[in-house]
């Protein structure tokens, strides 16, 4: 009779993150603005200068592990905050399954912050979402173009800004005047019943 | 005048006469609507959930089948199409292709609150109503239809190509 052996690698349990958060805080004592914990989610509020630096060491550090990137996107605080931006990073690890949350201060008068397709691959087409939707620019992105709406679309739709109802069609995206300017001339030769 | 009594012509219904044994007399506009209606093709084509809905319309409860009705994978080989969705102004390039690519005598269906008028969505993205760039034959509303909704629809454009015209010549 054939035996099975089953054999579990056990992981050391992960950090609690209040405590992976006073690790950020002794490593980059003056990058660090603020720690905020709501229901057991800690988010670490930084400055973007030092951003790529950070979230490299979270990733690289044998202990964090931080190797899976679950989100990346932006919130604008408009007449809420002084700083208008924060791009968000919701980072986990896979080996110790312990997680936490980056939000990195983005100033308005120049949206931009470095790039971490170096470190995640998989943050490539977020971070052009977030570059569509914001207008925050990604320095070092390899691609950094539309994803969403078209590419030759004018402002970032998600800016607190931006007019929810769209424009009247003389206004309208050119694409679509050209839509409709072509269903007209072509409606001579419909068959009408 | 032919006295079609003696040649045993019996009339069944208005403008259809049958002369015994393999022989109807009809007129182009009855035979050739009824040709249409009875094999409709849609294309297949989804924007949103109402897609999901058309799939259920299509499938085995509802089945489209029975009237004829067979979702043809090319615009080039459809009759009709079924705008079932959101058309964001992305995408109306792309509706207006595929509508163009049918041949005609062609049929449009906005299926769902979106395809109509814009539905909730009245965005900066989103087309408000595809009868801004198709000429629709046939309104569905809800949100989305229930695929007896989508039935009703089809069968009052079936209803429409009954009634028509003249369609089939060019000198019309």
């Amino acid at each position: 009779m054939a035996v099975t052996e089953v054999r579990i690698t056990i992981h050391p349990a992960g950090i609690d993150p209040v405590q992976i958060a006073e690790k950020i805080k002794e490593l980059f004592p003056d990058q660090v603005i603020d720690v905020a914990n709501f229901r057991d989610q800690v988010s670490v509020i930084i400055k973007k200068d030092m951003a790529f630096a950070i979230l490299k060491h979270l990733h690289d550090d044998p202990l964090l592990s931080f190797d899976h990137l679950q989100d990346l996107t932006a919130v604008d605080y408009l007449k809420k905050k002084d700083v208008r931006f924060e791009v968000v990073y919701g980072l986990y690890s896979m080996k110790y399954r312990h997680q936490i949350r980056i939000r990195a201060q983005v100033a308005e008068d120049n949206p931009s912050i470095n790039s971490v397709v170096p470190i995640w691959e998989g943050a490539n087409w977020h971070e052009r979402e977030c570059y569509d939707m914001f207008g925050i620019r990604f320095n070092g992105h390899p691609d950094l173009r539309r994803i969403l709406m078209p590419e030759d679309w004018e402002g970032y739709p998600l800016r607190k800004d931006y007019p929810l109802k769209g424009p009247e069609i003389e206004n309208d995206w050119i694409g679509f005047r050209e839509v409709i300017r072509r269903s007209q001339e072509l409606k001579e030769f419909e068959w009408e019943g | 005048m032919i006295d079609t009594s003696a040649m045993g012509i019996i009339q069944v219904e208005e403008d259809v006469k049958i002369m015994p044994p393999n022989i109807i007399i009809t007129t182009f506009d009855k035979i050739i609507n009824w040709g249409r209606l009875s094999s409709m093709w849609p294309t297949t084509f989804g924007l949103a959930c109402c897609a999901i809905e058309m799939m259920a319309a299509g499938a085995a409860h509802n089945d489209l089948d029975r009237f004829g009705i067979i979702f043809r994978g090319s615009p080039r080989q459809a009759d009709c199409v079924i705008v079932a969705g959101t058309v964001t102004k992305k995408m109306a390039p792309v509706v207006r292709r595929v509508y163009d690519q049918i041949p005609e005598p062609r049929y449009v269906i906005a299926m769902g609150s979106c395809a109509c008028t814009g539905g909730v969505f009245k965005t900066y993205s989103t087309v408000q109503g595809c009868d801004s760039f198709l000429p629709v034959d046939v309104y569905v509303p809800g949100c989305p239809p229930r695929p007896e909704t989508l039935l009703e629809g089809l069968i009052m454009l079936q209803e429409k190509i009954r009634n028509e015209k003249a369609r089939w010549s060019p000198w019309r």
